[in-house]
C-alpha cells in the first residue's frame, strides 16, 4: 500500500551563515556558508592558517564570530558559552585531565551535569567499552599511551551524548601505524554511535580516508564541499585540484567548446586536449587543464606508430616526450616525463606484475596518452 | 713472577664525567659543607653547653633548652613570629597566586609595568623597605588614628597585624612569581576541555587550574613562610614594644652576650624550619608525581 519511503534528506543540524571572524585586520574566516547534515562524518581540510581550526572553535564556543550567524539543530549558537552547547570536542592534545584518574575524566562531564553516582559510573563503563579501554579505570593518564589517552578523550566527549562530536587534528600526534587503524576504527565508531562528527585536518589522505564529505578551506575561505571522490576527481579550482593528490596543471585556451565535447589548446602540449564534455566558458579564455599522474598511460615510441585513444582524434590526447626520472615506490612507479616544450609531466604507473616495472628505462623516449574524461577544466 | 690470579683487581682510573673521583672537585665540595653546615653544628652543639659563654666545652646539660622553655618574653616572641609567618603566609599565597593568575591569563596595557612594580620588594634592599614602612605605619597612625603607634592598643593577635602587612608585602612577590613559572607549563586545552565538557568558570578553576598550581603554591607557601619567619630587618622597624618576634628578640638577647640559651632556642627553630621543609616537599613530590604534565 504505502510505497518504501525515498531516502530523504537528513535533516540539517549545523549551519553556519555568512560567518566571518577577524582577529584585528586578519580575517581568520572569510564569509562562509555551510549545512552539515545529522549523522555525518564530516573533514574540514586545509593548510595550516586557512581557518579551519577557528571554524571548529566557533561551533565549539571558543571564538564568537564577528559576523554571521552559527545554528545548531536551528538555534542560534553564536553567542552561546561553550558549556552550555550540545556538542563535545576532543582536542590535539587530547587535554585529558593528569590528576584524575580515566574514570573521573570520563566522567567529569557527567559529574557538572549532577548526574547520579550509580547512573554515572553506568555510563562511563558504557562510554569506556565504546573505546575499548575495559578495565582502564583506575588507570592514571600518565600511565597510558598516546592512543590510549586519546581513547580516553574520545569516550570522555562521547558520554555526554552530544548532538555533534568535534575532532581537532584526531591523529596528527599518532605514529603512522597506528594512524592507520585509528582511521578504520574512528569512521567505525562513527557508524556505530551514529553522531555527527566533524574533524579539522590538513591531511588530504585522512579526510579521504574518513569523511563522508569534505569540505576544502583556503585562506578563511570555503573552496568546495563535496564527497572525497568529486573532490580528487571533478576538482572546481586549481587550489583544490593541487591541495588534493598530485596533479599536471596545464595552462590553455578553450579553442573548440559544443555540447559534446570541447578542445583546450595549450602551448606547453603539442597537442590538442580534447574533453568529451562541453565547458561552460567564453571562447578563447584562459582555461587550466589538470590531468592527474595516474590517469596518463605510457607506450613505448622507438619505431612505434602513433597510438590514438579511441575516445579521441587522430592527433589529440597523444603527446611524446622522454623519461628524465624514475622513482620506484614498490606498489607504483612515478615517472617524470619531458616533453619537447621542456615541460615535466609526472605520470603514475601501477606495478601490476613483478615485472612492470622494467618496462620503460631512463632517458626513454614515450607517448603520453589520456582518455577523453581524465582532464579536469578548470576556470579559477 | 706476577701472577695474575692473586693480584687485587686495578681501580680502574676515573671516567671523564666521575670528576667527583678527582681530588680538586673533592677538595671543593669539602670546603662547600664545611662553610655551610659548620657554623650550624657549632651552634647546635653549644647549645648543649654547660657554660654561660660560648667558647669553651663544658661539658653536657639540657639545661639551657629549660631555660628558654621557661623563659616568657622568648615564647611570646616565638608564639609572634609563627602567628606572624602563618597569617603571612596565608595571605600572601592568595594575593600572589591571583597576581600570578591575573599576568598570566590577561592581556592588558602596564602589563610590564604592573609586573615591574610587582618583583620591586623582592630587589628593594630590605632596610629602605623597612624604613619606608615604618614611615608609612606611623603616617598612616597619625593620619587615620591620630596616633603613632595604631595598633599598639589593640589584643593580641591584631596588634601584630602591621608586621603581617609587612611580610606580605615582601612574601607575596615570590610566590607569584613561583606560582606564574608553573603555571607556564598549562595547556590551555585543558581549561577549553573543561568547559567543552559544560564546567563554569568556578568548576574549571577549582577541578582543573588549582590543581595544576597546587606545586606552586605549596612551594610559594614554603618561601614565604621561611622568609617571614626569620625577617630580622624589616620586622625590626615594624614592631613595637608588645610586638617582639623571635628574630628581633633574639638580637636583642645577643647584644649582651651570647648565652646557650640562645643557641638551644634558634636549634629549635632549626629543626622545627627543616621538619616543616620536609613535609611541604614530601607532599610537592606526591603531588608533582600526579600533576606530571602528559601535553
Amino acid at each position: 500500500m504505502t510505497e518504501t519511503t525515498p531516502a530523504t534528506e537528513p535533516r540539517t543540524i549545523i549551519s553556519f551563515r555568512n560567518v566571518s571572524k577577524r582577529f584585528g585586520r586578519v580575517t581568520a574566516v572569510d564569509d562562509v556558508n555551510l549545512d552539515i547534515r545529522e549523522g555525518e562524518f564530516f573533514a574540514l581540510l586545509g593548510p595550516s592558517g586557512c581557518g579551519k581550526t577557528t571554524l571548529l572553535r566557533m561551533l565549539a564556543g571558543f571564538e564568537v564570530p564577528t559576523e554571521g550567524q552559527i545554528l545548531i539543530d536551528g538555534h542560534d549558537m553564536s553567542h552561546v558559552p561553550p558549556n552550555k552547547r550540545p556538542i563535545n570536542m576532543v582536542f590535539q592534545s587530547y587535554a585529558v585531565f593528569p590528576h584524575m584518574t580515566v574514570a573521573d575524566n570520563v566522567g567529569y562531564g557527567l559529574r557538572i551535569d549532577g548526574v547520579p553516582a550509580a547512573e554515572r559510573r553506568a555510563r562511563v563503563e558504557e562510554a569506556l567499552a565504546l573505546v575499548k579501554l575495559e578495565g582502564f579505570g583506575e588507570r592514571m593518564p600518565d600511565q597510558l599511551s598516546g592512543g590510549q589517552r586519546q581513547r580516553v578523550a574520545l569516550a570522555r566527549a562521547l558520554v555526554k551524548r552530544p548532538k555533534v562530536l568535534l575532532l581537532d587534528e584526531p591523529l596528527s600526534a599518532l605514529d603512522a601505524k597506528l594512524r592507520e587503524a585509528m582511521r578504520f576504527e574512528l569512521a567505525q565508531l562513527q557508524e556505530k554511535v551514529g553522531i555527527t562528527f566533524i574533524m579539522v585536518t590538513h591531511d588530504q589522505d585522512e579526510a579521504l580516508a574518513m569523511a563522508c564529505r569534505c569540505a576544502v578551506m583556503n585562506r578563511g575561505m570555503l573552496q568546495q564541499v563535496a564527497t572525497p571522490s568529486d573532490l580528487y576527481e571533478f576538482p572546481n579550482s586549481r587550489f583544490v585540484a593541487g591541495f588534493i593528490g598530485s596533479v599536471n596543471m596545464f595552462e590553455g585556451r578553450l579553442s573548440v567548446d559544443e555540447p559534446g565535447h570541447a578542445v583546450v589548446t595549450v602551448p606547453e602540449v603539442n597537442c590538442p586536449i580534447y574533453l568529451d564534455h562541453g565547458v561552460t566558458g567564453a571562447l578563447d579564455s584562459q582555461v587550466w587543464v589538470a590531468i592527474r599522474p595516474e590517469k596518463i598511460e605510457l607506450a613505448k615510441r622507438n619505431g612505434g606508430p602513433m597510438p590514438k585513444m579511441e575516445d579521441a582524434p587522430e592527433g589529440a590526447n597523444v603527446t611524446p616526450g622522454v623519461i628524465t626520472h624514475i622513482s620506484y615506490l614498490g606498489s607504483e612507479s612515478v615517472y617524470e616525463v619531458r616533453l619537447e616544450s621542456g615541460r615535466t609531466v609526472r605520470v603514475i604507473r601501477p606495478n601490476l606484475t613483478r615485472w612492470d616495472q622494467e618496462d620503460f628505462g631512463w632517458d626513454e623516449p614515450v607517448w603520453l596518452a589520456w582518455h577523453a574524461c581524465s582532464p579536469a577544466v578548470l576556470l579559477s | 713472577m706476577s701472577t695474575a690470579v692473586s693480584a687485587k683487581p686495578a681501580r680502574t682510573p676515573p671516567a671523564p664525567l666521575e670528576y667527583l673521583r678527582r681530588w680538586p672537585l673533592r677538595l671543593w665540595l669539602l670546603t662547600v659543607f664545611v662553610f655551610l653546615y659548620a657554623p650550624l653544628i657549632t651552634l647546635m652543639v653549644f647549645s648543649f653547653n654547660d657554660s654561660r659563654r660560648n667558647i669553651v666545652w663544658q661539658g653536657f646539660t639540657f639545661k639551657y633548652y629549660e631555660k628558654a622553655l621557661n623563659n616568657d618574653t622568648l615564647l611570646i616572641a616565638f608564639a609572634n613570629s609563627l602567628t606572624i609567618a602563618f597569617i603571612a603566609t596565608l595571605v600572601s599565597v592568595v594575593l600572589g597566586a591571583l597576581a600570578a593568575v591575573m599576568l598570566w591569563r590577561f592581556r592588558f596595557p602596564g602589563k610590564t609595568a604592573v609586573e615591574g612594580a610587582m618583583a620591586l620588594p623582592i630587589v628593594v634592599p630590605e632596610i629602605c623597605m623597612g624604613v619606608a614602612l615604618l614611615a608609612f605605619f606611623a603616617w598612616f597612625g597619625n593620619s587615620v588614628f591620630g596616633t603613632l603607634n595604631w595598633s599598639g592598643g589593640w589584643i593580641w593577635p591584631f596588634n601584630l597585624t602591621p608586621i603581617i602587612i609587612a611580610h606580605v608585602s615582601f612574601c607575596f612577590p615570590f610566590v607569584a612569581t613561583v606560582v606564574r613559572a608553573r603555571l607556564a607549563s598549562f595547556n590551555r586545552e585543558l581549561e577549553e576541555a573543561a568547559k567543552d565538557l559544560g564546567a563554569g568558570e568556578w568548576q574549571t578553576f577549582r577541578d582543573v587550574l588549582l590543581p595544576h598550581m597546587k606545586p606552586g603554591l605549596v612551594s610559594g607557601a614554603l618561601l614565604a613562610f621561611t622568609l617571614s619567619l626569620d625577617d630580622f630587618v624589616i620586622t625590626f622597624f615594624t614592631s613595637g614594644p608588645d610586638t617582639i618576634t623571635f628574630p628581633v628578640k633574639v638580637y636583642s638577647m645577643v647584644r649582651f652576650s651570647v648565652t646557650p640559651e640562645v643557641n638551644a632556642a634558634s636549634t629549635l627553630l632549626i629543626v622545627l624550619t627543616i621538619l616543616l621543609t620536609f613535609l611541604a616537599l614530601r607532599l610537592q613530590s606526591r603531588m608533582g608525581a600526579k600533576t606530571m604534565d602528559l601535553a
